[in-house]
């Protein structure tokens, strides 16, 4: 299978820009490179679901002039999105029916449900899923097995190639460990696939060749035996060692107190502390508590809950723009404002003077790039709606600001903009609690604690900080009170 | 040039320019004969459904599947508390009115119980919300066709310069409700949370503050509601409400709101409630039956709806 | 026990499982009908018998007809306020052009079905709110009611109302008739693989358009459907009460809302139950006047019982679902 100088653009943004990709038959191919770098909208042009707006697909040497999701399906190409796919309405087997048209007739169900049992046995033995299962019931990593099952299922079309993008992102290193296997497994058999992971180790140690991207291009091809964790980290862009004493190593509790939580299901040991003007960094592999606690701390701030103290107002920077963040029908003045309404009336009207004031000062501050305030926030790219939720918070009352993520698919230039910037409110004696799965955000932060399994598993301060212990704590197996270091104050 | 463009991108003014090509076709028909007094009687009736339509617009910005069916219901026993206080007497017009507004009031915060306590979607929570109100209403009220005092019969008709002074009231009170659409931080609130409630929650807004006073706001309006148009149809009865189930929901989204939620315009109230009574009165002075009147009602509303287009798709 | 499982730390087995609240919610619809089939044997004891069930269950099958047909609908998580109205046009097509002219009657019928089919396209391809789409044809269907039969009359066809008061041996008909309409369309769309498809519309459209299949035509189906089961409905109706009136129907729409819910469905996401909408009606048929006439309470307070008796059974399942979520 072979891409030639696909091209993809939304509005101005160029998403891809002259991609070259070639897939041998009987190879893993790695893709790596930073969110935003174009890996995503390559796989979705190769599903068929996206569009190429130039260039040329070929497969098994015929160039592809109308190529659909159809068409992929016809040619044995199957693709496991990063959004889960499945219908949670539905059961596990219907699930499989949905992408395997040729599951009908008599007894449709009960040839799903073998079908995608026998799958998941092979992949992921011990998974614990019944085809009868709905799917809205499942754990998320649940749900990503049954995904990786339906794609490696075999009805009438043929198997050739799959597409995993970021497949081990909800499984342990357990569950991670049997896939990646049998994606090797399945090589030898003569499936190729594309493997999308941000875990560098995964790629170095299944896939034959790696592809990295960044902005758009490909900017390094090679086999993977060519490639080190250090070589890719530098091909990608992302290696730069901060000098860092620049996060002041001060000794904690010398300021005042400002959010003393302990995640849920956690009754003794330790919890998460946060004094004034500290960068608090919430580590782990995603979706392993860091939100929920990060959520609940905001409720606490809210309306109170016990157990949790919080002591100044309370500000939270999405991560999810979409679903968590922005109000698309309105302007990106109105977007910053929203949680300052208070502070923006002159007698009991909001007045659109201090509206605008208030947006122009943190447009200049943080630098989102519009002409007109008054523009929709949709107008504005990815990375600058983000800022927009910065400004929103920074410019509030909010003594405490949370961030649930909040770089993911934002562009490098933007993250240094905006680490110096919370820097900067830190010293000026703002707590931040920082919730990020990227390692070098987590070297802005003063102290750092890691997540699993909604647990609090390691504490680290700054200068204990390496990627090999958040690594190491993320994916240990018996989180027991061993690891953890009780923290006296 | 200009202004006229700009005129032309708010989406409110459609509706009055419906209404305006529909009072010309009436007056066309009768060759100009009671062109006044048929504006006359079309304001007094858009009155009413100015305002509960401005109840029901506040409902619905808050976000699919909010709406108030519980409106006709509450209309209904509303006349009936106010009639009854008011006893035919001037002096308890104050009185009966403040009754009304309170038993509006209630239907609304009981509809936020419902929705909120119990979890019971909002469609639901109303619906059966007005069956209990209904029998209250029945149980309450039966066989009483208590007159409304004069002097509140008289001041719900009092007309300056062929203008109902209600008309004026709904004027200013339609203005009001844009102000505290546009300008105050209940207004934003709404807006905010029909867009994302999770966001707006996240955003420091305290959603369900803001629920329960949209859905009380909607009840309190019924409430006026029934309260003056027993007054203008000189006595309360059960059924006084019943056209204002639908005829709310159409006002609102004929008037240029979304009915995904996070949108709303004051403006276009009005002009589709004049939109809709011209409608029916020049379907009147054509003389055409009940039935056509329905099906062009209909079949307009739909056409109204397919031009103005969908929302873009709410992912 | 794989470490997948502690990833989210859930019960999945036993009385907190989300399998077993989800039994527990399917059941609810036949408790609450078992409940009230009980407090009717109570008060009066006469009214369970072949006769009795005939009577009382009579007018569960159109109000039945509705629900499964505002079921469809709602499955593609649009809403149809027009169904009542309709079944009132449908009822007066079939008391007038079908007893008269039979062919043009059933040419109508067919191509009311085609509006419906139409409207889900049209709600489809434009995005437009169907609430206000549907809202707009109760008016049309309404008008189009009044001007066919602009006062009460016309007259069933024989061989409806015939079948319509059919009395087989043992088993009353309204019974048959509600099992064979929960089992067909329970198989038809729980049970086929198109229904898969159908349903998966609710839940995630966008995986079901990935799959490579029509979500317009998905839509078009689902109102199609309901288009028949509407005039299913009026038909039954009519072959009831023998005669039509433009206003017959008027109060299914909020019946049929009704019923879904109660049967276990939700506004959005694809989860309905057929079985559990047919039970969830034949309640609302019971609760609304047979229930409340043996307990003596007065008419006036009729309607607010039928209101109480909704918003019980719907807390009893908030509550259910509330324990689903906080697992």
């Amino acid at each position: 299978m072979r891409l030639d100088g696909v091209e993809r653009h939304f509005g101005a943004v160029r998403a891809l820009d002259g991609v070259d990709l070639t897939v041998d038959s009987r190879s893993c191919v790695g893709l790596v490179g930073h969110n935003g770098a174009g890996k995503s909208t390559l796989m979705h042009i190769l599903a068929g679901s996206g569009r190429a707006d130039r260039g040329r697909i070929t497969i098994g040497g015929h160039e592809e002039t109308a190529y659909s999701v159809a068409r992929a399906q016809k040619l044995g190409i199957r693709c496991v999105f990063q959004e889960l796919s499945l219908c949670p309405n539905l059961t596990v087997a219907e699930n499989a029916r949905i992408t395997h048209a040729s599951l009908k007739g008599i007894g449709w169900r009960k040839h799903s449900a073998a079908l995608i049992r026998a799958k998941l046995d092979e992949i992921f033995p011990g998974h614990g899923i019944d085809p009868s299962d709905v799917v809205g019931d499942l754990a998320i990593g649940q749900r990503q097995m049954v995904e990786v099952a339906r794609a490696f299922t075999v009805t009438e079309d043929p198997l050739h190639l799959v597409i995993l993008d970021e497949p081990t992102s909800s499984l342990d290193a357990h569950t991670a460990g049997q896939l990646l296997a049998f994606v090797r497994r399945a090589v030898d058999q003569g499936i190729s696939s594309i493997l999308i992971s941000h875990m560098l180790g995964e790629i170095l140690s299944t896939c034959d060749r790696v592809v990295v991207m960044r902005d758009g291009k490909v900017v390094a091809t090679d086999t993977a035996s060519a490639f080190d964790r250090d070589r890719l980290v530098a091909t990608m862009g992302g290696a730069r060692q901060r000098d860092k004493t620049e996060a002041a190593a001060r000794t904690r509790g010398e300021t005042a107190l400002m959010v003393r939580a302990r995640p849920r299901g956690q009754t003794a040991g330790a919890e998460l502390v946060a004094h004034q003007g500290e960068i608090i960094g919430l580590a782990g592999l995603a979706g392993h508590g860091q939100t929920r606690l990060l959520l609940d701390v905001y409720g606490a701030a809210m309306q109170g809950r016990p157990g949790i103290e919080v002591s100044a107002p309370v500000a939270l920077v999405a991560g999810d723009r979409q679903t968590d963040g922005i109000f698309p029908l309105w302007s990106i003045a109105q977007n910053i404002g929203i949680r300052s309404l208070a502070g923006l009336r002159r007698g009991l009207l909001l007045s659109p003077e201090r509206e605008e004031a208030l947006a122009r000062s943190w447009q200049e501050k943080i630098g989102i790039r519009t002409p007109d305030l008054d523009n929709n926030i949709l107008s504005l790219s990815g990375g600058n709606q983000q800022k927009v939720l910065f400004a929103r918070a920074l410019g509030s009352d909010a003594r405490i600001v949370l961030m649930d993520d909040p770089m993911r698919g934002v562009d490098i230039g933007t993250k240094l903009e905006v680490y110096d910037l919370i820097r900067e409110e830190a010293r000026k004696g703002r707590t931040f609690l920082w919730y990020t799965t990227e390692m070098d955000e987590l070297e802005n932060c003063d102290h750092v604690y890691v997540f699993r399994n909604g647990r609090i598993v390691a504490d680290l301060a700054q200068s204990e900080l390496t990627e090999e212990k958040v690594i190491q704590s993320s994916f240990e197996e018996s989180g027991g009170p061993a690891t953890l270091r009780g923290h006296a104050s | 040039m200009n202004a006229i463009r700009t005129l032309l991108a708010r989406p409110w003014i459609w509706s009055f320019i419906g209404a305006l090509i529909v009072w010309l076709a009436a007056i066309t028909f009768t060759g100009g004969y009671g062109a006044g007094g048929m504006i006359t009687a079309a304001l007094s009736l858009a009155v009413f459904m100015v305002i509960v339509g401005i109840g029901q617009m506040f409902v619905i910005t808050l976000g699919p599947g909010n709406v108030d069916l519980s409106l006709p219901a509450n209309i209904g026993l509303a006349s009936a508390v106010a009639m009854k206080v008011m006893d035919g007497s001037n002096s308890m017009i104050a009185v009966g009115l403040i009754a009304a507004l309170a038993s509006g009031m209630a239907v609304g915060a009981a509809n936020y119980l419902l929705i909120r306590v119990l979890r019971i979607p909002p469609i639901i929570a109303t619906l059966s919300s007005s069956f209990i109100v209904l029998s209250i209403d029945i149980a309450y009220g039966r066989g009483l066709q208590i007159k409304p005092p004069p002097a509140f019969a008289d001041f719900t008709n009092i007309q300056i310069l062929g203008i109902p002074i209600l008309a004026i009231g709904g004027v200013i009170f339609a203005f009001l409700a844009g102000i505290a659409l546009q300008r105050m931080i209940y207004g934003r609130s709404v807006l905010a949370i029909g867009q994302n409630m999770r966001a707006a929650w996240l955003a420091g807004i305290p959603v369900e503050r803001i629920r329960f006073l949209t859905y009380t706001l909607s009840g309190a309006l019924g409430g006026i509601n029934g309260a003056l148009l027993a007054g203008y149809f000189r006595g309360a009865s059960v059924d006084i409400g019943n056209e204002y189930l639908l005829s709310s929901i159409a006002v609102v989204v004929i008037g240029g709101t979304s009915v995904a939620g996070g949108k709303a315009n004051v403006p276009g109230i009005w002009g589709a409630s004049l939109f809709l009574v011209l409608l029916l009165t020049m379907l009147n002075t054509f003389g055409v039956s009940a039935g056509v009147r329905l099906l062009l009602t209909g079949l307009i509303i739909v056409g109204v709806i397919t031009a103005a287009g969908g929302q873009p798709a709410q992912r | 026990m794989s470490a997948v499982t502690s990833a989210e730390p859930a019960v999945r087995t036993g009385w907190r499982s989300p399998a077993f609240a989800r039994m527990l919610r399917a059941l609810l619809p036949a408790l609450s009908l078992a409940l009230i089939l009980i407090a009717i044997a109570w008060l009066n004891p006469r009214a369970i018998s072949y006769f009795g069930f005939n009577l009382m269950l009579n007018l569960a099958i159109p109000i039945a007809l509705a629900t499964i047909a505002q079921m469809f609908v709602i499955t593609v998580n649009e809403l149809d306020l027009s169904i009542g109205t309709f079944v009132g046009f449908v009822g007066c097509v079939t008391a007038t052009w079908l007893r008269d002219a039979p062919l043009l009657g059933v040419i109508v019928l067919l191509a009311s079905i085609g509006v419906y089919a139409a409207l889900g396209a049209l709600i489809h391809l434009r995005n437009l709110p169907s609430i206000v789409v549907t809202l707009g044809m109760s008016f049309v269907w309404q008008g189009l009611a009044i001007l066919m039969l602009p006062k009460p009359g016309g007259k069933a066809p024989d061989w409806l109302q015939g079948f319509m008061s059919l009395k087989p041996p043992f088993v009353p008909f309204p019974v048959i008739a509600a099992i064979v309409i929960a089992l067909g369309v329970h198989f038809a769309l729980m049970r086929t693989s198109y229904g898969a498809v159908l349903r998966g519309t609710g839940g995630n459209a966008q995986a079901i358009r990935r799959a490579g299949w029509s979500i317009l035509k998905t839509k078009v189906t689902m109102f199609a459907l309901a288009g028949v089961f509407g005039v299913l409905s009026g038909m039954a109706l009519v072959g009831i009460t023998t005669s039509a009136d433009a206003n017959l129907g008027n109060g299914y729409t909020l019946l049929a809302i009704a019923g879904v819910i109660l049967g276990g469905g939700e506004f959005i996401g694809g989860r309905v139950s057929p079985i559990g909408a047919v039970i969830g009606a034949l309640t609302l048929a019971l609760a609304a006047s047979p229930l409340l006439t043996f307990m003596h309470i007065p008419p006036d307070w009729q309607v607010a019982a039928n209101g109480a008796i909704l918003i019980i059974v719907l807390a009893a399942r908030a509550l259910i679902s509330r324990r689903e979520a906080d697992r």
